[in-house]
């Protein structure tokens, strides 16, 4: 099987095999033998040449990350069979949506419709438990669908805009 | 003994609360507001009643509701917590009324102390020393001008009513001073009702040292050691200790003797803690007293070996004192992190959410005090502290080695909170060496973080984990449940597992 991976940025091409239950990958080219179990749900042990590690899965509404240890790793991640992630794109090519974390009130819109923005720049301002939230774009791209306009009531979940 | 205890909290606090009543036998009642029905204190309690919704001030902070259940249960005893009715007298009346024992300090003296102004009158009165100014609030920028000139600059502008940072201005100049008073002024009015601000000398770079008091109600006070609170951010607690890294048992029986000063002159019974200001030198300044349990109370626990709560209980069921001033032995150092949901990278702004995964720290040397489950929704309506994390051991190289190792095995996963901030504090050369200020965390994450994984081994590791995943764990279509009912099932086909781990054979 073989997957495209992107992990904070950087693209890999991971092929992986299992046989007779020992796993083996190729990651950019370089071969690497390991051993794999899941001891529970979202939590992963691979043991490489003797060195232990101990990964965490964790899914919000936007992004997959993984924790390798203590740091934590943005990923996209392409499983060619995976007919879900075909229609997500989740390759960060694709459209990109920006997520009202909380319920609040939109109160400033920073970057209208059809203008570029930069990966981490703030689109909107969402005004929540007397703080100010500044919603920032995950991409490079141009601001498409502005749903939410100054005055407008969120809630957990909703979608602000759309960033292509 | 009271025959049934009511917690008028929620969270960790109610959680610890409700065990000690447990552990002393006596039924525990819990109060909840809707969002709060799946709440970890809910579960634990031998009884629960819904008091309204959300806001506090429809459920936590309605006294009317709170003691129509107590009545209803049958409780003849309320337990406050911290934070929402701990500190206020009129709740604490309202229970004297209707016949329920509040566990706590009476009325007066929470009034007393609940006046910054008033408290510093009534401890002059006491001979008790005071950072220089003023114990009234200013009239005029005229008398503020002359005060500052007679103290010395710099000055802290600081509401008498309130705390938290609002009404506070540091100023350095005389030119500055009118307009910082008014703008303290109404800065004070908008979050406290009232514009009371007085004056007091800044003391630069101080170290905040708090002492725990506890008082039956007989007259028998005692001090229970210190706590180190310089670990702020915006004038809230973040990491405590104990003892303070500058604390020597000289110093120690000073303070706690006048702690115990100040107590006996506000009649305070029951568990409370006087602050401090430390400058660098040793000298050491009252503040003002906190008429509840505190949030750090377990590091006070772990070192000298007392169940606050257990006592609390006792005290106010009319109980003595168990032990003298003598029999108060501090032994080893605790730390605490209080863990947050808040988000480290947006200026840690609030993060509710649902809890995916939680992995849990535990070994020697251990406690922790928590109010949240794996696949709990954190809800956003009131503070969002999680969970207490505590190091213990024989000396502070220990305690901190413990909790760093505790904080490597903690996870929470699906929401943000500010674990990461404690391993880069533990870590700073300042914080081993026990060189802290309350702006040690203001300078601490000015500082760039250091650059991990410059090989990018962790990376490729997550690489090969995101592609493990999809085999042995694949996600499927999961459906946040509309209540906050706890965990929701999973969608979890086999049959697709199996398929994907056929065809990699």
């Amino acid at each position: 099987m073989t997957y495209e991976v992107t992990v904070e940025g950087k693209q890999f091409r991971l092929e992986l095999n299992r046989i007779d239950g020992r796993w083996q990958c190729s990651l950019d080219g370089h071969e690497i033998r390991f051993d794999a179990v899941v001891p529970r749900r979202d939590v992963l042990s691979i043991l490489i040449d003797g060195k232990a590690y101990e990964i965490k899965r964790e899914r919000t509404a936007t992004d997959l990350h993984l924790w390798v240890g203590p740091r934590r790793y943005d990923v996209q991640f392409r499983d060619p069979r995976s007919l879900r992630s075909r229609a997500a794109s989740d390759d960060g090519k694709g459209p990109r949506k920006l997520v009202a974390p909380m319920p609040g009130k939109v109160i400033r819109v920073l970057i209208p419709e059809n203008e570029e923005v930069e990966a981490g720049q703030g689109v909107l301002v969402v005004e929540a438990m007397k703080m100010q939230n500044e919603i920032k774009s995950p991409k490079k791209g141009v601001v498409r669908k502005l749903v939410a306009a100054p005055g407008a009531n969120v809630n957990a979940g909703d979608v602000l805009a759309v960033v292509e | 003994m009271f025959k049934k205890i009511l917690i008028a909290n929620r969270g960790e606090i109610a959680v610890r609360v409700i065990r000690a009543c447990r552990e002393l036998g006596i039924p525990s009642v819990a109060v909840f507001s809707e969002v709060d029905r799946a709440a970890l204190h809910v579960r634990k309690a031998d009884e629960a009643y819904l008091l309204g919704p959300a806001a506090a001030s429809e459920s936590y902070l309605n006294i009317d509701k709170i003691i129509a259940v107590a009545r209803k249960s049958g409780a003849d005893a309320i337990h406050p917590g911290y934070g929402f009715l701990s500190e206020n007298p009129r709740f604490a009346r309202a229970c004297g009324e209707a016949g329920i024992k509040f566990i706590g300090p009476t009325a007066a003296s929470m009034e007393m102390m609940g006046s910054k102004t008033r408290a510093r009158q009534h401890m002059e009165k006491a001979g008790v020393p005071f950072v220089p100014g003023t114990s009234r609030g200013v009239e005029s920028p005229e008398e503020a001008l002359r005060v500052a000139q007679n103290i010395g600059y710099p000055v802290m502008l600081k509401a008498a009513a309130g705390g938290g940072g609002k009404g506070m201005r540091l100023v350095h100049t005389p030119q500055e001073l009118p307009s910082a008073l008014e703008s303290a002024r109404s800065e004070a009015h908008r979050a406290f009702a009232s514009d009371e601000v007085y004056i007091e000398k800044a003391i630069l770079n101080p170290r905040h040292i708090e002492m725990q008091v506890l008082a039956d109600e007989y007259g028998n006070t005692v001090y229970l050691g210190e706590r180190e609170c310089s670990i702020q951010r915006r004038h809230q607690k973040v990491l405590e200790e104990s003892p303070s890294p500058i604390v020597d048992p000289e110093m120690r029986r000073r303070m706690g003797e006048i702690a115990v000063r100040v107590a006996k002159a506000a009649g305070y019974t029951n568990a409370g803690t006087i602050e401090f200001l430390a400058d660098q030198q040793k000298n050491f300044y009252f503040l003002e007293m906190n008429t509840r349990l505190q949030v750090e109370h377990p590091v006070t626990e772990l070192t000298t070996g007392l169940d606050l709560v257990h006592l609390q209980i006792r005290i106010a069921a009319g109980e003595e004192l168990p032990f003298r001033q003598q029999d108060v032995l501090i032994r080893g150092h605790a730390i605490e992190c209080r863990i947050y949901a808040e988000d480290p990278d947006n200026h840690y702004f609030p993060s509710p959410g649902k809890i995916s995964l939680l992995l849990l720290p535990s070994g020697p040397g251990i406690r922790r005090d928590s109010g949240m489950y794996e696949g709990w929704t954190v809800p956003i309506d009131y503070d969002p502290l999680l969970a207490k994390l505590i190091g213990y051991g024989t000396d502070r190289e220990q305690a901190t080695a413990r909790l760093v190792r505790a904080l490597n095995e903690y996870f929470v996963g699906g929401i943000k909170t500010n674990l990461s901030l404690f391993r880069r504090i533990l870590n700073d050369p300042d914080f081993r060496a026990g060189r802290l200020d309350t702006g040690f965390l203001d300078r601490l994450l000015e500082k760039p973080q250091a650059q991990e994984d410059a090989d990018g081994n962790a990376a490729r590791i997550a690489a090969i984990a995101a592609g493990v995943f999809a085999v042995l764990d694949p996600e499927t279509a999961r459906k946040e449940p509309a209540s906050a009912n706890g965990g929701g099932g999973h969608g979890h086909s086999n049959w697709k597992r199996i398929g994907r781990e056929e065809a990699l054979k």
